[in-house]
């Protein structure tokens, strides 16, 4: 990589050896109509320079949410931040004025989408897109601007850049058109990118050079990373920690590799069988009975006692705590180290 | 592109004779003795009767007569002749007189509609279920209610008659401030779509993906909305506005009466109301052309803006 301007965050950015980004007892709810839906309910994580933590969950379990919360774009009506503390290099962004706010957006934590045809402005030309901050925000010239969009298409992998600048977004394929949003992304030298979904709309064989080349941009521009994905596949490779969140909780977090050999949690198991293997065969696919909760009417006790075949009585009258299970591993449920050492045999 | 334009003049010219075609056969339908109408309530002399029906060409009947008559008006027309009213005049002259009068009135009520129409509309739509949005819903409502028939001796009356702040008849060769209450009222229902339009385009706009990543790059609110959705939004409001020109251009039957503006569209009504067949089929005829023409420009003004749309 030919990036000179990239500086590593440098240890003393994080106060007192805390973490470069942490959500802590975040609580979320959207107020509609119809009722409070209490989105997320006390998730907290954390991010340290240079490492990759994977956010797993299915859709409306609440992780993009939390992203968003972590960027301020929140639509609020109807999102409203209930309570938590979002701690970026030791400081509150919650109780920042959105001024200040804004000015960590893109330059310190920046984001991308699912959709990147969506996500891009269908009128303007994707070199214009990229290189918008570096005028408006670092007030480079036009044509540094330009320059820079050239250098970071490149980065990005984007062939013969120089000719598409002027491109629109929907004169890409999905694989370009996602590259166009990182490059857009790291425009600034951010220290954290969040990836929200960055390859479910894409093919399977473009979901994994996108995978590759985000890996890589991260170990390269060493940045932080939050991968949000509802794909077990996408994480193996790429993640450091994995946070499994569930009705707006985290379930379990654990370190890649104890999770995928043992859950210990009964959702994270579940899903970690529901994935089609090749060796072996003949066998009917396991899956999770029932379906996500409604976040207006989140079940009593663990959330996920009506799916989980491990439910006792406790389950339906008690919400489980964090049990900590030795390296830095943590799991909410009640039985969590018999689901571990389950899955372990 | 180019395919795409010239394929749309070819059918334009289908649509010229077409639509010439029609209004020549409406117009000379219903008469029963053109030469007796020409002459309104006097009586015809055998000789007049005689140098009328040659120089018409109405001894030919029937349908083989009828397109006989209406061939040679056409190729006087391709010639730029349009041929002479019932009084007269030659109507390439009463046309080259109403014409201007026509245009600025349109131009004034087009930018009413603009500055407020559009303005309002992007603070509705901003605003969402706000005092403004509502009143502005309210308003644009009862001016869509309203008919223009009701509504231009209205204020005619009001502003013109009872507190005199604009003159309430603009009268020949009117200047612009005499233009300017007809020209209010005859944008105000440009207005009121447009600012319909114009609101639920930027409401919806500001819902979309692109905004959360360019409020995801930390752009300020300014730019987001003043460059990111107003480009996006006013696609649909300049397609609008372009036809609604076209529209303009070819007069305003009540307004013009109403206001007695000697434009196009008052010449056009006396034509109708006269029977003045040459005159309403040549007007027409213009007119047709202008729609067609502005049409299209504005087909390619909707490419232009919006990249997306490509013309084979």
């Amino acid at each position: 990589m030919t990036n000179s301007t990239v500086q590593p965050t440098p240890a003393s950015a994080t106060p007192e050896g805390g973490h470069l980004l942490e959500v802590r007892d975040l609580y979320v709810e959207f107020r509609t109509s119809e009722g409070v839906a209490k989105v997320i309910n006390g998730v907290s994580y954390h991010l340290d320079a240079g490492e990759t933590l994977a956010v797993l969950g299915e859709s409306g379990s609440g992780k993009s949410v939390t992203a968003q919360a972590i960027m301020g774009i929140l639509d609020s009506p109807p999102a409203h931040v209930r309570s938590g503390q979002i701690l970026y290099q030791g400081h509150d962004l919650l109780t920042q004025p959105e001024e200040q706010r804004r000015q960590v957006r893109g330059k310190e934590i920046a984001m991308i989408f699912q959709d990147a045809l969506s996500a891009l402005n269908p009128v303007f030309p994707v070199g214009w897109q990229i290189s918008e901050t570096l005028r408006t925000r670092e007030g480079m010239s036009r044509a540094d601007a330009r320059r820079r969009a050239i250098e970071l298409m490149d980065l990005v992998k984007i062939p013969a850049a120089e000719r598409r600048i002027g491109d629109y977004p929907h004169q890409f394929s999905g694989g370009m058109r996602q590259r166009v949003m990182i490059a857009m992304a790291l425009a600034l030298n951010p220290k954290v990118l969040i990836a929200d979904e960055p390859t479910t709309a894409l093919d399977v064989t473009v979901q994994a050079q996108i995978m590759d080349l985000l890996a890589d941009l991260r170990r390269d521009l060493g940045m932080a990373m939050i991968l949000i994905t509802h794909d077990l596949g996408v994480v193996a490779g790429v993640a450091d920690r994995i946070a499994v969140m569930y009705a707006g909780r985290i379930v379990e977090h654990a370190d890649v590799r104890s999770l995928y050999r043992a859950p210990a949690h009964p959702y994270t198991k579940g899903l970690l069988e529901s994935i089609p293997r090749l060796d072996v065969r003949g066998q009917e696919l396991a899956t999770i009975r029932g379906l996500p909760p409604n976040l207006m009417r989140i079940p009593s006790g663990c959330p996920f006692h009506p799916r989980c075949p491990y439910v006792q009585q406790v389950c339906v009258d008690v919400v489980p705590h964090d049990l900590v299970l030795g390296d830095g591993r943590t799991s909410a449920c009640h039985f969590a180290q018999e689901v571990r050492d389950d899955s372990a045999r | 592109m180019f395919r795409y334009i010239l394929r749309r003049l070819l059918q334009m010219v289908l649509a010229f004779f077409g639509t010439t075609l029609i209004v020549y056969a409406l117009m000379f339908a219903g008469q029963t003795d053109p030469i007796q109408a020409l002459a309104g309530e006097r009586p015809v002399t055998a000789a007049q009767r005689a140098y009328l029906t040659e120089k018409y060409h109405l001894d030919q009947t029937g349908v083989g007569g009828f397109f006989y008559r209406y061939f040679d008006y056409v190729r006087s027309l391709l010639q730029g002749d349009l041929g002479q009213s019932l009084t007269g005049r030659q109507i390439g002259d009463i046309l080259q007189q109403a014409w201007p009068v026509t245009v600025k009135l349109a131009l004034i009520a087009l930018a009413v509609a603009v500055i407020f129409g559009v303005t309002a509309g992007v603070i509705a739509g901003i605003r969402r279920a706000s005092i403004f949005d509502n009143a502005t819903l309210v308003l644009t409502l009862l001016v869509l209610g309203i008919p223009t028939i009701v509504l231009a001796p209205l204020a005619q009356y009001f502003l013109g008659v009872r507190w005199p702040v604009f003159p309430p008849t603009a009268g020949a060769e009117p200047s612009f401030y005499a233009l300017l209450l007809p020209g209010i009222v005859l944008g105000s229902l440009s207005l009121a779509t447009a600012l319909r339009l114009t609101r639920t385009s930027v409401a919806e706009n500001l819902r979309a993906d692109y905004v959360r990543t360019a409020r995801s790059k930390g752009l300020v609110k300014r730019r987001i909305v003043g460059i990111h959705v107003l480009r996006n939004s006013l696609i649909p409001v300049v397609t609008f506005l372009g036809v609604e020109l076209g529209n303009l251009m070819s007069g305003a039957i009540i307004t013009e009466g109403v206001f007695n503006i000697p434009g196009v569209g008052f010449n056009l009504f006396r034509g109708i109301r006269t029977e003045d067949g040459p005159l309403v089929v040549g007007f027409v005829s213009v007119l047709v052309v202008v729609y067609l023409v502005s049409n299209l420009l504005v087909d390619v003004l909707y490419a232009v803006l919006d990249p997306r749309i490509r013309y084979e």
